[in-house]
């Protein structure tokens, strides 16, 4: 075995040969690359550009069922001989598993069954350290120029990624896919009437510069946002509706997305493990993880154990239909693999793709017009989950709606409940749903929660 | 610590490509090659390695090797940055190359010569884990295993890890220092589930530093355990916690994680030198009851935020950042101490090479008090009593926070009753620094578990405090109207 080799998939095989010579049953590597570019500016002067690729190797192994994982970023011979050593050595430490096992030779996919999905931009790679730094200054500009309000500004960044990744497993399997991703984004700080400062951001990420904003456009909002942010204050603790935005909205479905997926199930440390069937959530909520969108961020041809991917629909209507699994969970639960596999490091679990909550009819606007009083939550703060038992509280900033109009911002409150009372309790859903981020959701309105504050 | 051959740095002497002074000098060179102010090299090998029990068996073990060198070159307010993955000459000079672009004129100034010292060591592990047999690992989670199933028939799932890492790094500087370390750092993790009539709850206790295997000749598997399954009862009984504004009491140690949220984050120099953080240009003012004096200690043995230098190669300092309430200093990398004209206090860290250094936390303390912490508690009338933080966030331009607490219970006519379920404490760092009325003589230094993020970038913190009484927080709980 060599180091020189510059084709990921040519090495990925042969150290999954290597292992298997060395006394495995079964080896699976993944080999990733990536390069990035960073520009930050602030306060209209470039503060930083940076620049570097890197990569890295994961193997998997199995004797018997026992597993064991290693990885390594030194791609000298040495370095490769000892990813091999330690992954074998320490198979054989780990106690065998008897749901270890690869995935069905039969359910591995093959490259020509990938979908393309538009997933790499040449365009992305080809920005150079002059230009991001030009975007950067464009859109910080924006967002001092908007209000002298904007007195400071934590800086704006341009940042663009080109990653690809290849597995190979001893099962037969040999996939590759690449993508690129270039996000702008904007923190403009403006001081309150009361001598507190409120710091507020925008961003704007996509995998072509085509549908990339303006860095203009990026720089205003994030202003707007900031502004609007001014003169917040407490309410008085109470019952009442509450609105999530799509920021803080994709914040409670990831809160879902650790319930639902099969690690969770089989170990009964969520709240959803015996729900199967039953309903889960208000019958104006569908949820669904589809990896087969174009252009998405979460898209993926094939999972991490080399299925082919596929769209699963796992709340339709407010009805809990699956579980996302890979085959370990599947095993555990004798179910199949929905394809929904991650790997990282080596480890394979089940993970979401692109995790979203789908539109409804009405618009945002709509949806606060329609609404009496409620407070409208634009960010939340800390970690207050449970999900075994899906008891939630977070600290939350937004606006307090009245009379389907914006009063006042809100901040330094928390808000809680039940997750399952949560989703069960969704009564309006919107049409504003944006896969800019993996998990998303549109705007939704939750019929009451308790607000604490003063 | 002993030298572990089989993960040995490459660019240690007698090592396959060694970094003397004369390659580090020489790189430099090229880095500040187009005009730089300054120029630094990260030299980093670490490797890590994860046991993992779960159902009564270890299923899984890993080990992972990560290394290479970031380079940073100043110009001015500006930084450049490049790493690679491989320490041969060509990537290096390339990494040097492409971080020197920050400036853009020719005649860069030359690098000093450099020269090494000895440092003090603030971690002496007795037995290094990497060099331990993984056996004896398998054999930790599987004691701590049995004895959670057997502490209580309600226990119905326990998993069991136990993390290990040791970071070697080299740092030059063009301003003259060549200095290394090697850091070693573990952690045991245990989680329990319980279920009582079709009710499950769950509850862990974690605990390590950078110890080696001593540790648990204090600490047993065994001891976890316990703590875990009780943890994980008293939950079984926690009700919803009332919600509003009350008196709060932290118990000792690991609460001060609320401290480093509530005001350390503000303390960094970066965010004061640029004007954002809500304690910017308030050095010599007020900023907290007279009760308190908080300082980040680096230098505590063997404690998870320690460092023998920093990521900048300058020497860790105990920073006394609030004393007596009076806003003293900040916590210092080497760009924001040349910007306030002070010297570095050893704060510059950073997660990898991959990353550039920034201000960071190490181990910070709110020092005790007076107060017996029983006279404390009895005398809250009602109240809430925080035991056992899961984690916090900051907004650092105006200190508002919030932290969820993983044990908690109600204190009602100075006597604690019964735990709560769900609880938030939410509020601004300089008001709740104001509203300390008493603190207890008990002061803790939280067991090894807490990470702290910032802008992407993860490292291990300490965190200690006494009992403290805050006369009132907003606590995020379900029930309206009080308990």
């Amino acid at each position: 075995m060599t180091a020189h080799t510059d084709d990921p998939m040519e090495l990925a095989s042969r150290v999954v040969d290597r292992a298997m010579a060395a006394g495995a049953d079964v080896a699976e590597v993944s080999v990733g690359e990536g390069r990035h570019l960073t520009a930050q500016v602030r306060l209209g002067e470039k503060e930083v550009l940076e620049e570097a690729g890197s990569r890295g190797l994961s193997l998997r192994v199995m004797r018997g069922q026992q597993v064991a994982v290693a990885s390594t970023s030194d791609f000298r011979e040495v370095g490769l001989a000892r990813v091999v050593e330690d992954a074998l050595e320490l198979a054989a430490l780990s106690q065998a598993d008897p749901f270890a096992g690869a995935p069905d030779r039969e359910l591995l996919s093959e490259a020509r069954q990938h979908a393309e999905l538009d997933l790499h931009d040449p365009r992305v790679e080809a920005i150079d350290g002059a230009q991001a730094l030009e975007m950067a200054m464009e859109a910080e500009g924006a967002a001092l120029a908007l209000d002298k309000r904007i007195g400071n500004s934590d800086g704006a960044s341009v940042t663009r990624q080109a990653g690809s990744s290849v597995l190979v497993t001893s099962g037969g399997f040999k996939g590759s896919q690449s993508g690129t991703y270039i996000s702008i984004v904007v923190n403009p700080v403006a001081a309150d009437g009361d001598g507190k400062m409120r710091a507020g951001y925008h961003f704007n990420a996509r995998r072509h510069v085509a549908d990339l904003l303006e860095p203009r456009a990026v720089g205003e909002e994030a202003a707007v946002r900031t502004l609007a942010k001014l003169g917040a204050r407490k309410l008085e603790t109470q019952q009442m509706p509450v609105i999530f935005d799509p920021q803080s909205g994709r914040a409670i479905l990831g809160l879902l997305a650790g319930c639902i997926t099969g690690g969770a199930i089989w170990r009964k440390s969520s709240y959803l493990a015996e729900r199967m069937g039953t309903q889960v959530a208000s019958p104006l909520v569908s949820i669904e993880d589809d990896p087969l969108i174009a252009r998405a961020p979460g898209s993926r041809a094939f999972d991490g154990e080399g299925l082919l991917s596929r769209r699963n629909t796992v709340v339709d209507a407010g009805q809990l239909r699956c579980f996302l699994l890979d085959s370990y969970s599947g095993r555990k639960l004798e179910q199949s693999s929905t394809a929904s596999a991650s790997r990282g490091g080596g480890r394979v679990g089940a993970s979401t793709s692109n995790f979203f909550m789908k539109a409804g009819a009405l618009s945002p606007e709509e949806l606060v017009a329609s609404t009496e009083r409620a407070l409208y939550v634009t960010e939340m703060m800390g970690f207050g989950f449970n999900g075994v038992t899906g008891d939630f509280s977070r600290g939350a900033a937004g606006f307090l709606i009245e009379g389907g109009k914006r009063v006042h911002p809100v901040s330094e409150v928390t808000i809680s409940l039940n997750l399952d009372d949560l989703f069960a309790r969704i009564d309006a859903v919107a049409n504003d749903l944006d896969h800019e981020t993996a998990i998303c959701t549109p705007t939704f309105r939750v019929s009451e929660m308790t607000v604490a504050g003063k | 610590m002993s030298q572990n051959t089989r993960y040995r740095a490459p660019f240690l002497a007698g090592a396959e490509t060694p970094i003397d002074a004369a390659i580090a000098t020489e790189l430099l060179r090229v880095a500040l090659g187009r005009g730089g102010d300054y120029a630094d090299l990260f030299f980093e090998y670490e490797v890590s390695g994860s046991y993992a029990l779960d159902e009564g068996i270890m299923k899984s073990a890993g080990r992972s090797v990560s290394m290479g060198l970031g380079v940073r070159v100043m110009k001015g307010e500006a930084t450049g940055y490049a790493y690679v993955q491989d320490f041969s000459p060509e990537s290096m000079r390339h990494a040097a190359r492409t971080a020197a672009q920050i400036a853009d004129g020719g005649g860069g100034s030359a690098p000093l010569p450099l020269a090494g010292r000895e440092l003090p060591s603030y971690y002496k592990p007795q037995r290094p884990s990497l060099d331990v047999d993984g056996e004896r690992k398998r054999a930790l989670l599987l004691r701590a295993d049995a004895a959670a199933r057997k502490a209580d028939p309600r226990v119905v799932r326990v998993e069991a890890s136990l993390a290990e890492q040791l970071r070697e790094i080299l740092i030059a500087t063009s301003d003259g220092k060549l200095l290394g370390d090697r850091q070693p750092l573990l952690r045991l993790g245990l989680r329990v589930l319980v279920e009582d009539k079709g009710k499950r709850e769950s509850g862990s206790s974690n605990g390590g530093g950078r110890v080696g295997m001593e540790y648990f000749d204090n600490r047993s598997p065994e001891w976890h355990a316990k703590q875990a399954v009780r943890h994980a009862l008293v939950m079984l009984e926690a009700r919803e916690s009332p919600a509003g504004e009350m008196e709060v009491v932290l118990a000792p140690g690991d609460s001060g994680i609320m401290l480093h949220e509530a005001v350390g984050h503000g303390l960094e120099a970066d965010f004061n030198r640029k004007g954002t953080s809500n304690y910017s240009g308030c050095i010599g003012q007020a900023v907290a009851s007279e009760l308190c004096t908080v300082v980040d200690d680096p230098t505590l043995m063997g404690s998870r935020g320690s460092i023998n230098v920093d990521d900048e190669g300058n020497e860790p300092r105990a920073t006394t950042l609030i004393e007596a309430g009076v806003l003293r200093g900040y916590m210092q990398d080497r760009h924001s101490a040349n910007h306030f004209g002070v010297e570095p206090s050893g704060h510059g860290r950073r997660e990898s090479f991959q990353d550039r250094p920034m201000p960071r936390m190490t181990n910070t303390l709110l020092l005790p008090g007076s107060h017996d912490p029983e006279e404390i508690i009895a005398s809250v009338k009602r109240g809430i009593y925080a035991s056992k933080f899961g984690g916090g966030q900051v907004d650092i331009s105006n200190g508002d926070f919030v932290f969820s607490l993983t044990e908690s219970y109600l204190i009602e006519d100075g006597k604690i009753t019964a735990p709560l379920k769900g609880v938030n404490l939410v509020g601004n760092g300089p008001e709740v620094m104001r509203r300390v009325t008493m603190l207890g003589s008990d002061m803790q230094v939280s067991d090894g578990i807490w990470t702290c993020g910032k802008e992407g970038q993860s490292v291990p913190v300490g965190v200690g405090c006494p009992t403290v009484k805050v006369a009132a927080v907003t606590v995020g709980g379900t029930q309206m109207g009080g308990a």
